[in-house]
Order: structure tokens, then sequence, then C-alpha cells
């Protein structure tokens, strides 16, 4: 091993878009007030939804629990203030559906508290027990998926975890949340870290950043215990490096198998922000009530990363950070990969990590779309060597079959870096979502039938 | 404060900023001083070529979409450079109404029967050229020498040819430095072809402005670089391989690159996005095919120039070449893909 691991330090293709960075990049993470009523949905992760355990009228602690996981996928819901359950009923999301949901109201005088639980201690504890005790925290995956972390960290039967990735990538533009959470969180990052080794058996973890965060990786460097194997891997910046299989690549120069999961190359990969959960939360046995949030975009006018309790409505978010009266669209996430908000009545959630708000000025999106002239930005910006021009072509005339028998479109991972570079603006990567779910239901109707 | 209507959208919600349309303005940008040259060498005689071919075009394109009940496509500047380029190619004193039929050709048969811009199979302009070869055989060959003293005064007489009438030949015509060698073997000197002063059609003749448009389009990233470097670099190691076998029968490797509408085809034609293959080694692929195809047929073949239907060849290839050399997808096993 090693003599023939030559490899470039990074992914094939990709693009760099503009960072927009430094605007929140000094800026030092700060709480945020808590929103008179809070809107908890019982969907805020990949899975089962969680199932209630309080009732209408009922006071809870901060930290409390509301809602127990529905599921072996699936993660409780703690209370991220302590106050009344004013009403149970359905919530709005980001998708625009409405799910089971508890109204809390928070005590306006309450010292807000967190209730302590039965803590984890990495010593005595055994892996099942570390999972248990993720799952139990509620953690989900903070980079933005909020698939529950105790699934993702399950080694399967027969395969073995050698390398904990650690991803302080963040390539999205305009957020700066792990870039904070490094600075000002070490600790609790290698806490976590120590916990994570444990529960997948790894024998040593890297933490991966992109070369515009040289601060982060120094500090972090500086930072690393004696008695914990860690090392920082500092690879150029480049979107979308923060995608597991593009990380992995970056870092070791393995490629992770199509349909494949990084396990089958011996490797976990656990976002840093979520780490530095996990070293915070289960040494108290507490549950995840708030998370950090960069809040930026032309249309804000305090931009900032924010500490902000999970179920705060984004217009209470937006009124305290105050917004440009000419504010055209607004995005939870990054503007590669984040979604548009169409209602501001919903709330920020667990894999909220940041709010992206544009006024009229930045949305430079043109509205024309031209044919495909066939330049090739496309395929020179796919990190995965896919040919979207033609997967256009084929989504245009519903070959969808086609689309993933032959050209790999469940590879896919909707980046975006298509959409981003086309010159005839085709909507390309929308197109792909499409498509990939229409296979996914034909081949579900297959095994059904 | 916050009862704005917001818009949505699906992601990305940030583009890269370069558009269709501006990258077919440069490509026009590009040309123009090539077009200025030829006006400059063999004034307005070219002058006019080259305007009836843009005309054509752009009309035949505007009615073609009135027609068919759809929005006029001629904003987004194409069938201003399929005109150009026709008008490059047909020698100066090519007779202006044949020049309009070779711009509706382009743009209908060439572009249009197909759906327009982006489902061209062929270079436009190059359908437009090989039809009025076939149409026209003696006034596309008929050559005129560079730099006439009277060139910006008067327009050659053939050129206001009324359709359907032979003719005029005016009695000046010279031959082309690539017909000077395939039928008398003389051959010309590399400097003057590579400054364009000698005959030949409007605007193949100077490669030096040509390589010129296309550096400022290539460092603007609006053409593949592998597809010129393929093709001249095909052409220079085959024909110079041919000229170290025997010196007296083949023409050196450098009149071969700098002679002809080599350079024009090369840098101009090829490089049609639409027609052309799409990934880098499929791309190396078609411009090899290109280069091999001009060395053959101006070798051993019975015209002096075949860059036109080597690259028309190539083009109709390109969907092929495609469909057999794709990248490898990340994840996959190391062998090409089976189509």
């Amino acid at each position: 091993m090693g003599l023939f691991n030559f490899h470039k330090n990074t992914f094939k293709h990709g693009v760099h878009p503009p960072e927009h960075k430094d605007e929140t990049n000094g800026l030092a993470i700060r709480q945020f007030p808590f929103a008179p009523v809070i809107i908890i949905p019982m969907v805020m992760h990949i899975g089962a939804p969680s199932e209630l355990v309080v009732r209408e009228g009922q006071e809870v602690d901060r930290g409390q629990l509301l809602a127990k996981a529905g599921g072996y996928v699936s993660v409780p819901i703690h209370a991220p203030a302590s106050g009344t359950i004013r009403k149970i009923t359905n919530v709005p999301t980001i998708s625009g559906k409405m799910v089971p949901g508890i109204y809390l109201e928070a005590f306006p005088f309450s010292s807000q508290e967190i209730l302590e639980g039965e803590p984890i201690k990495l010593n005595s504890a055994t892996p099942d027990e570390i999972l248990h005790g993720i799952q139990h925290a509620g953690i989900v995956g903070l980079g933005g998926a909020a698939f529950p972390t105790h699934v993702k960290l399950k080694v399967p039967e027969g395969k073995n975890c050698e390398v904990l990735m650690i991803n302080g990538i963040e390539c999205e533009p305009y957020l700066t949340t792990d870039h904070r959470v490094m600075l000002e969180q070490a600790e609790d990052i290698f806490m976590g870290i120590k916990y994570l080794l444990k529960a997948t058996g790894a024998k040593r973890a890297i933490i991966g950043i992109e070369a515009n965060k040289q601060d982060a990786a120094d500090h972090l460097k500086n930072m690393i215990p004696t008695d914990a194997p860690v090392s920082v891997s500092v690879v150029p910046v480049k979107y979308p490096q923060g995608s597991e299989k593009m990380l992995i690549t970056s870092v070791l120069g393995h490629e992770v198998p199509s349909g494949g999961l990084p396990i089958d190359v011996n490797v976990v990969v656990v976002n840093v922000a979520t780490t530095a959960e996990i070293g915070r939360l289960l040494p108290h046995g507490r549950g995840i009530q708030e998370r950090v949030i960069t809040i930026t975009g032309s249309g804000v006018k305090k931009k900032g990363n924010y500490l902000i309790p999970v179920g705060t409505p984004l217009r209470f978010v937006l009124e305290q950070v105050g917004v440009d009266e000419h504010i055209s669209e607004v995005y939870m996430g990054g503007p590669m990969m984040g979604v548009a908000v169409s209602n501001l009545d919903i709330s920020i959630v667990k894999g909220t990590s940041g709010i992206v708000v544009f006024n009229e000025k930045e949305v430079k999106r043109s509205k024309k779309i031209f044919p495909c002239i066939k330049c090739g930005a496309c395929v020179d910006a796919c990190p995965i060597s896919l040919i979207p021009s033609k997967m256009g072509v084929l989504a245009k005339f519903k070959a969808y079959d086609q689309m993933a028998e032959d050209y790999n479109l469940m590879d896919c991972f909707e980046c975006g870096s298509c959409s981003y570079v086309c010159p005839s603006h085709i909507p390309l990567v929308q197109y792909f979502r499409l498509s990939k779910s229409i296979v996914r239901k034909r081949k579900a109707a297959k095994q059904t039938a | 404060m916050l009862n704005k209507t917001l818009n949505i959208s699906t992601s990305p919600h940030i583009v890269k900023g370069l558009s269709t349309d501006t990258i077919m303005r440069n490509v026009v940008w590009a040309l123009l001083p090539v077009a200025a040259f030829a006006v400059y060498t063999f004034g307005i005689s070219a002058l006019l070529v080259i305007m009836v071919a843009i005309v054509s075009c752009v009309v035949t394109e505007h009615f073609l979409c009135k027609l068919s009940n759809q929005e006029s496509t001629i904003s987004d500047w194409s069938a201003v450079i399929t005109g150009l380029l026709l008008g490059l190619t047909l020698p100066p004193g090519f007779p202006l109404w044949m020049a309009f039929c070779g711009g509706v050709i382009a743009i209908a048969l060439g572009k249009f029967i197909f759906g327009g811009l982006g489902y061209n199979v062929f270079n436009p302009a190059l359908v437009g050229r090989a039809v009025l070869q076939a149409a026209f055989p003696v006034a596309i060959t008929t050559w005129y020498p560079a730099l006439l003293d009277n060139r910006f005064s008067t327009a050659s007489a053939s050129i206001f040819t009324f359709p359907f009438m032979e003719p005029e030949i005016d009695g000046i015509a010279g031959a082309t430095p690539l017909a000077a060698f395939k039928f008398d073997h003389v051959t010309t000197n590399a400097s003057d072809l590579a400054l364009g002063l000698v005959s030949g059609s409007t605007g193949e003749t100077c490669a030096f402005l040509i390589v010129l448009g296309g550096i400022y389009l290539i460092a603007r990233k609006m053409m593949n670089w592998r597809i010129p470097v393929s093709i001249l670099a095909t052409v220079f190691v085959l024909s110079g391989a041919l000229y170290l076998i025997n010196n007296q029968v083949y023409p050196s490797p450098i009149f071969m690159l700098f002679s002809g509408g080599l350079m024009l085809g090369a840098v101009f034609m090829a490089t049609d996005m639409v027609a052309s293959p799409i990934t880098p080694l499929g791309v190396w692929v078609y411009g090899g095919i290109i280069g091999l195809l001009v060395v053959v047929i101006r070798i051993w073949g019975g015209l002096p120039e075949g860059v036109m239907y080597a690259i028309l060849l190539a083009n109709a290839i390109s969907p092929h070449i495609d469909n057999l050399i794709r990248p490898r997808v990340y994840g996959t096993a190391k062998s090409l893909k089976q189509s």
C-alpha cells in the first residue's frame, strides 16, 4: 500500500462558484433568542416520523422528550425550550406537505436550564451503547441530509471500518456553519471523535477541510489530543467536495463503488458539526435542542452565525436579523443544493445548515432557456463523469429507464454543477431529480407486483 | 416587512452566468478580423459576398420560424455565424444570387430541417457550401488574385450575374495555392500563406488572424481547444511522414497546414459544438478523423481541397463517437462503457 496510492488530492471535474464566505466566516457564533411560539414538526429527519409522548396543555422542560423514535431509522425529538404545549396539529414543512407537529409556547421568564439525562460514559460504554446514546440524543446529519447518524454509524456484518472521516469541507458557497464550529468547538469535536472511533471501531480519524478554512485546520491541528489518532487533511477548494464520495476520493484516493456506501471502502463519514454535537450531548445524556446556522445573503441586514433553537419559525428568524425590502428568494441550505422557501411559517429543523436570502439583484438566473448546444460544459463539471447533456435530452423524451440503465442516472447525487454551468440555462439537475424519483417508483411498483 | 411574495425555483440558485447567445456573439467577434482581412485582400467583392450570405441566413431563419409559428430565433446569433462562415468559404467573385441560395440552403437544409439550433447534424454553413459546390462547380472554383489595385473601386463583374445565367469570366482568375500544387506542382511560400496574401476563398487565406480568433475563444472557454489541435496535429504528422518519404511528390507539412481552408475549417468549422462530440476522448478521435481525411483527400483525391468533406463526414459520425466513447462513471469498473 502507499507506494502506488498516488492521487491528486482532489476529485475529477467540479465547479468553482463564488464563495461569499468572508461575509460571515469572521463572525463568532451568537445565541439566538427564543421565539414566543416554537413549531416542531415530527418529520425533521429521513426515516419514520417521531411518535409524540406529550399531550396538549402539558408543561415541558427544555430538553424533555417530546416524541420518541418511530423505529430504527428514526430519532426522538426533545423540547428546544421550556414551555407549554399549546396545540398538537398539522404543521407546514418546506416541501409544502403538512405533517403532525407541536406548537410550543415558550415560558417568557424561564431560565431555560437544560435537563440532563443518563450520561454515556466514553470509557465504559460499548459501541452499541454509544449508538443508542446517539439515537436517544436525536442526532441526525447536521450537514443538511438529516439522516439518523446512528444508522449511518452501524457497521454492517462482514464489513470493517478503518477510517472515520470527519467532514469539515462545507463546499456550499455562503455557508460558514462548520467553519465556525471548527474554530469554536474543537473540544467537543475531539470528544465526539473519541465516541465515534469507539462506536465504529475505526483505527484513525481524518478531518477533511477545504483550503479556504486554513485557520480552522491549523486550530484543530493544534488542539488534537495526544490520546487520539486524528489527523487533519487540507484539500483544494472545489464544489461538491463536501459530498461523502468526493471527500473520500480527495483525501484517500479511493472511489466508492457505484450504488455503494462509504463503508464499502471501509470508511464512515460524519459531518463535523454532528461530531461536535455528539461530543457535547453524550457526556450529559442530553438531547439536541439547537444548532448553528449561517444566515446570510444580500437580503439580510445582520448576517452571522447563530445558535438557533430547533423549531424556531423562519419568520421570527428573519424578523430578528432584519431583511431588505427587496427580498426575492429565501433558501434553506446553501445556494447550490438548498431548497427555496415558499412559506415563512415553516420552522428551523435539525438539518438546516443555513438560511440564504437573496434580493432581486442577486438573483441572476436567466428565464430564457436555449436548446442544448452540446458545448460539453456539463460533462466537464460533473464530478462523477456522467453525460448530463445527453441525459437531459433523454429526460425530455421521458426515456427514464434508458437514463438509469445506460447513463448511470441513479449515481447522480444532485449537486447541481451541471445546471450551474449550463449556458443554455437548462434545469438539468431538476430533470434528474424527477427522473430518479420516477425510476424509483417504477422499481418499487415492479417489486410489489 | 415579510409580506412579500417570495419567488421559488429549483436549486442551484446561482448560475455561472455564461449564456448561449453570449458564446455565439463572441464567435462572431472572433471572426470579424478574418472578415475584415478578407475585405482588405479582395475588396468590395468579398464584402458583398459575405454580407449577402449573412443576410440570407438571418432572413431564412426568421422566415422559417414565422412559417412554423415559432418565436424567431435570430437573436441567438447562430444564424449570423452560419452566414458569416458561409461567406468566408466562398470565392470573392462568387455570384451573389448563388451566395444567397447557399444561405437559404445552409439554414433550411443544414439546420432548420433537423429542428433548429442544437439539433443540426452537420455544420450548417458547410452544408450550404457543399450544395453550392455540387450545383455550381465552375463558379465556386473560379478564384481571384489577392490585392488587386482596383479592388476597392470596382467589384468583380461576375458577382452581379443574373440568376441562372452563366457568370462572366473576367479573365484575371488566379489559382489557389492548393490547386497550383495539385495540378501544376507549384509551391507557394509559407509566409505568404500564413499572412494570407494569396488567392482563395474570402476568409480562408489569413491563417494568422484565424488562429488569433481561435485563441480568443479558447481563452474565454467558448471553444474546445482539442478540436483544432487534434486536426492540425494529425495533418502535420501525416503529411510530415509523407514528406519525409518523398519530398518531390508530397507537399511539406507547413504548406499543408497553412494552405486552403484547413485553418478556417479546423478553428471555426469543425468546432461547431452541436456537430462535434462532447467527451474529451471523443473529440480527439473526431479531430484525428478529420485530419486523416483532409490529408487523404488532398493528396490522393480528385479535388485540391478536402477540408469541407472531411468535416462533414466527421460530423456524421460524431453521434456515434459519443455513443461509443463515454467517460468512465465514478465508482464503476475501470473499462470503457459498452453502448
